[in-house]
């Protein structure tokens, strides 16, 4: 219990800050308003004009709590206008893309450490990908696709697949390599195939590994899948919400679209959190 | 009348590095027969490890021959003749003690119940009994030498290779793991080569000393043991035992002498 006081500290200590710059960056407009109808503003009248804007520069903590409060509970979630339907299109496609992703990654990565070639021909261009920009890249894959008749859930996907391939495929490729010179030549006194060295040593070696890079990947999905979403004439998806508030300069929409998006990351990586804990529990990592 | 178990003929192992050709072994002819103690010691870069990785066809000859029970060490490796003991128990943190034991004996394709059987016998034999559902970092670090051991031991091979298996130990620890490797020694009738650089340790546990000397890494002194099998640990304290010490430490010194 004792550590929910620092943690509550901190968080209430971030909300004044947000109160204050909501304060901060809507007087203006407040001020303005107020001039075109002949009224002067105290300091505190100023101040809660500034919290309760329709289309505030900076929203209020609570507005995007009403808002978050409003689309989720209160709208059906079959609502095209609820953040649960929403952010259920963008999860759908965010575990696709980091299925494929940490597959693909797990792959590349057992390849390389296998294959001498592999290793230096594919590394370098598994980097080089992560230097294109992904707002670049990602309308010509939709546009690509789309020439092929492929539109929706599958250029989005694999947007996502892209940017969570590469933290797993760096983090397994170390954790193959985990093991030591000993440890491997131990296996070779013994015998060992490659298949049983690798599902025995290099494989469970590699655990701690990823899972760390899964809970990046899992995350870097997400942000692929919003990225996806933008260009795609804004349809459905929390990306699809973040386009349309900008659109119609709806800051309270952006905002709880952003955190419905924080909030989402942070149960994938939860949900990642509780598989690893299951997995090394049921491996045997002690402690 | 009993073949040799281990026996080299002119060995030699040559590393090509940057700085040139390293002599990590030259002309090393050693012999060791069955059920013999044989310590290898000397200071580092000797090539008292490099003997036993070719022994365990971890690194190959350059020139001369060796045979492990008669045949090439690749061979003996493929029949697994040997179990290898490293300077790190190198257990697996994922796995139980009983798990880590049972290790090559799942790669060797041993039945589950001979697997359950042998990981008990074998704990029993390194006095590890009931210590079979714990994991490594609930052991000391003797403990987990011992269970290394017992691993090595698992699937009865006749050649059991240790390289400064005790090594990382303090002193303490040390003297009653070698009380104990012999004693086991004298019940499972191994035949057992062993690396070390501590003069005690050497003369306490060994049939046969190979003294050895670096740069070129070679054989300056072959001792056979006075000693009788039964040791006990004031042995150490016996004219028989320092006058072994002593030349063991002249060789050691003498293979200084001539660099």
């Amino acid at each position: 219990m004792r550590s929910i006081v620092p943690i509550l500290t901190v968080l209430a200590a971030l909300i004044a800050i947000w109160y204050a710059g909501a304060v901060a960056l809507n007087a203006d407009w407040a001020r303005q308003q107020a001039e075109r109808q002949d009224r002067t503003l105290t300091t505190s009248e100023l101040i809660v004009e500034t919290w309760n804007q329709d289309r505030p520069r900076l929203p209020a903590p609570h507005q995007v709590a009403v808002e978050l409060w409003d689309t989720t509970v209160e709208k059906k979630i079959t609502s095209k206008r609820s953040l649960v339907y929403h952010g259920w299109v963008t999860l759908s496609v965010t575990l696709a893309g980091f299925g494929f992703g940490a597959a693909l990654g797990i792959a590349l990565a057992v390849a390389i450490v296998y294959s001498r070639t592999m290793d230096r021909s594919v590394m370098p261009w598994v980097i080089a990908s992560q230097t294109i920009p992904i707002l670049a890249i990602a309308p010509m894959i939709i546009v690509v696709l789309n020439s092929i008749g492929m539109q929706g859930f599958i250029p989005k996907a694999i947007i996502a697949t892209y940017l969570s391939f590469f933290p797993v495929t760096v983090g397994m490729v170390k954790g193959l390599r985990a093991p030591s010179a000993m440890q491997l030549d131990q296996m070779k006194t013994w015998n060992a195939s490659g298949l049983q060295g690798f599902l025995r040593l290099r494989l469970p070696s590699s655990m701690p590994y990823l899972f760390t890079s899964l809970k990046i990947a899992v995350a870097a999905s997400l942000v692929g899948t919003i990225i996806g979403e933008l260009p795609t004439g804004a349809v459905a998806g929390l990306g699809a919400r973040l386009l349309a508030g900008s659109y119609y300069g709806q800051t309270v929409q952006i905002w709880s679209a952003l955190f419905g998006a924080a909030v989402l990351a942070a149960l994938l990586i939860l949900a990642v959190g509780v598989f690893e804990r299951i997995v090394t529990r049921h491996m045997g990592f002690g402690r | 009348m009993q073949a040799n178990v281990i026996s080299a003929r002119n060995l030699s192992l040559t590393f090509q590095t940057n700085d040139g050709p390293v002599h990590a072994l030259k002309d090393v002819n050693v012999d060791i027969g069955k059920g013999e103690f044989v310590s290898f010691i000397g200071p580092s870069g000797c090539g008292k490890t490099t003997f036993l990785r070719v022994a365990a066809d971890l690194e190959q000859p350059t020139a001369g021959a060796i045979t492990v029970n008669g045949m090439s060490p690749a061979e003996a490796r493929k029949s697994r003749a040997y179990g290898y003991v490293f300077q790190a128990a190198g257990l697996y943190p994922w796995r139980t003690i009983g798990g880590n034991i049972r290790l090559p004996l799942e790669i060797m394709g041993y039945s589950k119940a001979e697997q359950a059987e042998r990981v008990a016998r074998t704990l029993e034999l390194v006095d590890l009994a009931g210590f079979e559902k714990k994991y490594p970092w609930q052991l000391s670090g003797g403990m987990q030498q011992r269970a290394s051991i017992a691993r090595a031991l698992a699937f009865d091979a006749d050649i059991l290779l240790m390289d400064e298996p005790f090594g990382a130990l303090d002193e303490i620890v040390r003297d009653h793991l070698n009380e104990q490797l012999l004693k086991l020694w004298a019940r499972t009738e191994k035949t057992i080569a062993f690396v070390t650089h501590s003069i005690p340790e050497a003369v306490y546990l060994s049939t046969k000393i190979v003294v050895m000397s670096p740069r070129p890494g070679r054989v300056t002194d072959l001792i056979e043991s006075t000693l009788p099998r039964e040791r006990p640990l004031e042995i150490r304290d016996s004219p028989e035992f320092i006058a072994i010490a002593h030349r063991v430490r002249e060789g050691l010194r003498a293979g200084h002498e001539d660099v």
